[in-house]
């Protein structure tokens, strides 16, 4: 059976792979701290020696759209592309090709469906920042194959957040059932506070800073219960308007397990919103 | 209300260099041009499957005219098309992240809750 590496939890700012990159009066003043702290937290998952990633995010209307809109959606194809032309374009995200794990994505699909969670599915799927994010900042040589799972935390009407967690949960347990003798770690990225295209967007720090202060004391204390008792659909809305995505964290809430503390805890207060980085060994710290 | 067709316009127009180009030229032509051609265009279909009904309101279709995103945020237009968008249009005669402050204070005046985007 597979083994669950490493559960990783992060934010995705599409901004670091220009920041990280940027040389002379083009490097912002933030940038070298930054490098490093993403420096640190790469080692969390180089140090689990993953074979294969499942990688949690969120179609920004690149790809998927108001016509035919999943909740839940699994990528199955032996390849993806990566990165559209608007993210070149405002974050100078470059096209990439990673190469997908089919048969970890046929379990996943057959067994979640007869687990009772009715999840789409996707055999030509291009993957945009939420995904390539984290490739960049956990795994640039981008090496490994991934099973992308999509969940829609953007174009209302969305699930509830207890069904985010539920998903969470069943994925690891999908995973342990995967009848392979690989080692998987399982990666989601999602948002703190954040506003875009509203009045409280670029500001000197992320929109809510006591609800960011919550939010990392509830991921990295594995306390979906607290979590859960405060997070509704229509609270998302006042930490600000793109707040929705915390919901992916409370997804790896669910994959993490319940009161699981967070073996490596970082963030960094960036502004316009603050970045954050939980990793848990469920197997144990990796020496 | 058409929310669902202001945010298509905005989808649609983002994702063509040519078209993000076009409206920024030419916002009047270019609404007038794609809610006669492109509205009804089915975008996984081919094209002869069109859809017959879809239509701006007036506060719509001024809205997007005037490349208003204020007018476009009280509509119920989704956020990150609009600013997407926007960016791609306007960023280029700012300073750095001048345009994005700006365009969150011309909206100072708006107050929690902010109006829906369920389309």
């Amino acid at each position: 059976m597979a083994t669950v590496a490493a559960v990783i939890a992060s934010t995705h700012h599409p901004f670091y792979y220009r920041a990280s990159t940027a040389t002379g009066a083009d490097r912002p003043p933030f940038a070298d701290e930054w490098v490093a702290k993403i420096e640190a937290f790469r080692e969390t998952l180089t140090r689990a020696e993953p074979d294969v990633l499942v990688m949690v995010g969120s179609d920004h209307f690149h790809q998927l759209w108001l016509d035919n809109m999943p909740q839940f959606l699994v990528g199955k194809a032996p390849f993806f592309d990566a990165n559209f032309y608007n993210e070149e374009r405002e974050f100078g995200l470059p096209r990439m090709t990673l190469r997908g794990e089919e048969d970890l994505a046929a379990h996943i699909l057959r067994q979640g469906l007869d687990a009772d969670f009715d999840l789409a599915f996707s055999n030509e799927l291009r993957i945009d920042h939420s995904i390539t994010c984290p490739i960049i900042t956990l795994r640039p040589e981008a090496d490994l194959p991934i099973v992308p799972i999509y969940t829609n935390i953007f174009a209302p009407p969305l699930p509830q957040p207890k069904r985010f967690v539920q998903l969470g949960r069943m994925v690891r347990e999908l995973v342990e059932s995967w009848p392979e003798d690989k080692r998987v770690a399982i990666i989601g990225t999602g948002h703190l506070s954040l506003e875009l295209g509203g009045p409280r967007q670029f500001g000197e720090h992320g929109p809510d800073p006591e609800f960011d202060r919550k939010a990392v004391d509830w991921i990295a204390s594995g306390d979906i219960e607290g979590c859960l008792a405060e997070v509704t659909l229509d609270s998302l809305h006042h930490p600000g308007n793109a707040t929705h995505g915390f919901m992916d964290f409370m997804l790896m809430m669910g994959v993490a397990g319940d009161g699981a503390k967070a073996d490596y805890v970082d963030s960094l207060d960036l502004f316009h919103t603050m970045e954050a980085y939980f990793t848990w060994y469920p197997n144990g710290v990796p020496a | 209300m058409s929310k669902y067709l202001l945010d298509k316009f905005l989808f649609t127009v983002d994702r063509d260099p040519a078209l993000v180009e076009r409206y920024r030229e030419d916002p009047v032509g270019t609404v007038t041009w794609w809610e006669q051609e492109m509205a009804g265009a089915l975008l996984s279909c081919t094209a002869g499957e069109r859809t017959t009904w879809l239509a701006f309101t007036p506060d719509e279709r001024r809205a997007l005219s005037a490349h208003d995103h204020v007018a476009l945020f009280e509509l119920g237009a989704h956020p990150f098309l609009t600013l997407t968008l926007f960016i791609a249009m306007f960023e280029r005669d700012h300073g750095p992240l001048e345009y994005q402050r700006a365009y969150g204070r011309a909206m100072q005046h708006l107050s929690m809750p902010y109006p829906d985007i369920a389309t």
